[in-house]
């Protein structure tokens, strides 16, 4: 049943569109445009972009060319968030999904996982800093039971160590999100399929890599776009255990925005909106792709 | 015959092996910090999994609950009081928006409903020196009522593509021997199709009250009042940033995440439909 009418259709719509255009839309737009001003309200083209690109704390390659320690600037260490972050919790996901879906306990063991996607990050972040203290966490007590006590330090206190830490706390978090798709993914393979290949003598291995891999490709989108839109966005973890720091080794996208438009005096709304903007640009990129590949299916 | 099954029998003994050693992995440290927040301080700073001494007490949660410049007492009341109109009215609101995709045509109807989609990308930072500027200018920064208009109106586009879906299979024979008997539109939504929604609305009650509840960055931009501060706020704050109380921020950490792990037990089911139903968040 499809009812050609407009007034009621547009009359069920108005609140939603009212909301929409007003606090995201319009905000939208402005913010581009606020990325084309000077403090001043001038416009200047896109001055502000070349000075975020021109600031260290947003890239800065110069010491990963030579090797050293971070910082890299906030829009490489969001790269290196996507690059060990996302095969990660895609392998974890996947492994757990299938693992669990054949033990005693699994359902239990899943929702532990998932816990991390159910708190708050701010809780999360709290965790992180709690597990990787020198002292009190459980990370460096681990490290002294199998034998590499040396190592033992406060994760996330040192420019050298903060970036990874905290990527692969991450993961800690994220695996839940990744390892319920998949086991949603897995539900809808025909169990016909795995029977077939069994009476064909298929081993296990191939099995796997032969049915349930190509047939979990549309929950894999789902997983590696969603996946890239939270690294980019990353926020509460950095900020509620070192905001960037320490000496921005720790600095991403969303948490250098924060700092220029609400703390730093003065706030600089340009450059922030000019972050925004790239940072709004790299998602709907990846996004776009997702929604294409779910409105088709 | 007997080997094979030594095989399978190897192999599933070892996949339960794995499984529970990965999982300890995700259990441990919420372990942690429920031990961290039972005991006191100098129990826990050489770590809480020591029980030489152990004197379990609940003065962390006491501390936590009380703290001078941010008490949860506050915070958690505070949060409620903003969550659940920002969990309630982005669905009635998507509801209506969402019906009216799925059941009627109109001009524009599908390139509307495709912005809409597209703007369930669109990250918290690209809106918020916008809405910070109006909020300011018309007297909502500060103010509950501006962080829940700017709650309802993010999450109206992934709530709009759930809720369109959801109707789209609904059969719509009833919806049209209703309409013949003689009930408004207004009617067969309210009476008819609201009631065949509610496993969706579940969904959709679930994910946005977890996701109100653990929002730390509108939050921040837009409360700044010490007594207006919501829970996720109070964390940072009672941590600071140097030598934090264990035993005082796991309390805390453990009674603002009760909140959400308590819905997320309660409508499990629901919740994991949602997030499979590829709810894109911001």
């Amino acid at each position: 049943m499809s009812r050609r009418q407009i007034k009621i259709p547009l009359l069920f719509l108005t609140p939603a569109l009212l909301l929409l255009t007003i606090f995201v839309l319009f905000p939208v737009v402005n913010t581009i445009y606020i990325s084309l001003l000077n403090q001043e309200g001038e416009f200047v083209g896109l001055d502000n972009y070349a000075e975020v690109f021109g600031r260290k704390e947003f890239w800065n390659p110069q010491n990963l060319i030579e090797g050293k320690p971070p910082p890299y600037g906030a829009l490489i260490h969001n790269g290196i968030w996507i690059l060990v972050h996302l095969p990660l919790s895609v392998f974890f996901g996947l492994l757990l999904a299938v693992l669990l879906r054949d033990v005693k306990g699994g359902a239990i063991i899943k929702s532990a996982v998932f816990l991390g996607v159910v708190i708050p990050m701010i809780v999360g972040g709290v965790l992180l800093r709690f597990i990787y203290e020198a002292d009190a966490g459980i990370v460096n007590a681990f490290l002294r039971v199998v034998g590499l006590g040396h190592l033992a330090r406060t994760w996330t206190a040192f420019p050298q160590t903060i970036l990874l830490s905290l990527i692969l706390g991450s993961v800690w978090i994220w695996t839940g999100f990744s390892m319920i798709v998949y086991s949603a993914g897995l539900e809808g393979i025909p169990m016909e399929l795995f029977e077939v290949a069994k009476i064909d003598g298929a081993s296990r291995w191939r099995t796997f890599w032969r049915i349930t891999v190509p047939m979990l490709r549309p929950a894999t989108i789902v997983v590696v776009t969603m996946t890239l839109l939270w690294e980019l966005k990353i926020f509460d973890i950095v900020w509620v255990i070192q905001r960037g720091g320490p000496g921005g080794a720790s600095m991403v996208m969303a948490v250098m925005m924060y700092l220029r438009a609400f703390l730093y005096i003065p706030s600089n709304f340009g450059t922030a909106s000019a972050i925004a903007t790239l940072l709004t640009i790299m998602t709907f990129g990846f996004a776009a792709y997702l929604v294409n590949r779910m409105v088709k299916s | 015959m007997v080997a094979k099954l030594k095989k399978v029998k190897r192999f599933t003994i070892l996949t339960h092996i794995i499984a529970w050693a990965v999982s300890l992995i995700w259990i441990i440290p919420f372990l942690g910090v429920v031990m961290a927040s039972i005991r006191p301080l100098p129990e826990i700073l050489n770590g809480w999994w020591n029980f030489e001494v152990f004197n379990p007490t609940l003065n962390g949660f006491s501390r936590a609950w009380n703290h001078p410049t941010a008490p949860l007492s506050r915070a958690l009341l505070n949060s409620l009081i903003v969550t659940i109109p920002s969990t309630f009215i982005p669905i009635l609101v998507a509801a209506l928006g969402a019906y009216s995709f799925a059941r009627f045509r109109f001009p524009t109807r599908d390139l509307l409903f495709l912005t809409i989609v597209l703007l369930q990308t669109i990250p918290q930072q690209m809106v918020i020196i916008p809405i910070f500027n109006i909020a300011i200018s018309i007297g909502l920064w500060n103010n509950y009522i501006g962080l829940i208009l700017v709650h309802t109106a993010f999450a109206l586009p992934w709530q709009i593509l759930f809720l369109r879906n959801f109707f789209s299979v609904l059969p719509v024979e009833v919806e049209e021997a209703a309409m013949i008997d003689g009930a408004s539109y207004f009617e067969i939504f309210y009476k008819i199709v609201l009631p065949l929604t509610l496993p969706a609305l579940a969904s959709l009650t679930a994910l946005q009250f977890v996701w109100v509840w653990n929002d730390f960055f509108f939050a921040a931009v837009l409360i700044s009042s010490p007594e207006l501060k919501l829970a996720t706020q109070a964390i940072p704050a009672q941590m600071g940033r140097l030598d934090p109380n264990w035993t005082v921020i796991s309390a805390a950490s453990i009674i603002v995440m009760i909140i959400p792990i308590a819905i997320y037990v309660a409508l499990q089911r629901y919740y994991v439909k949602g997030i499979v139903a590829g709810a894109v968040k911001g």
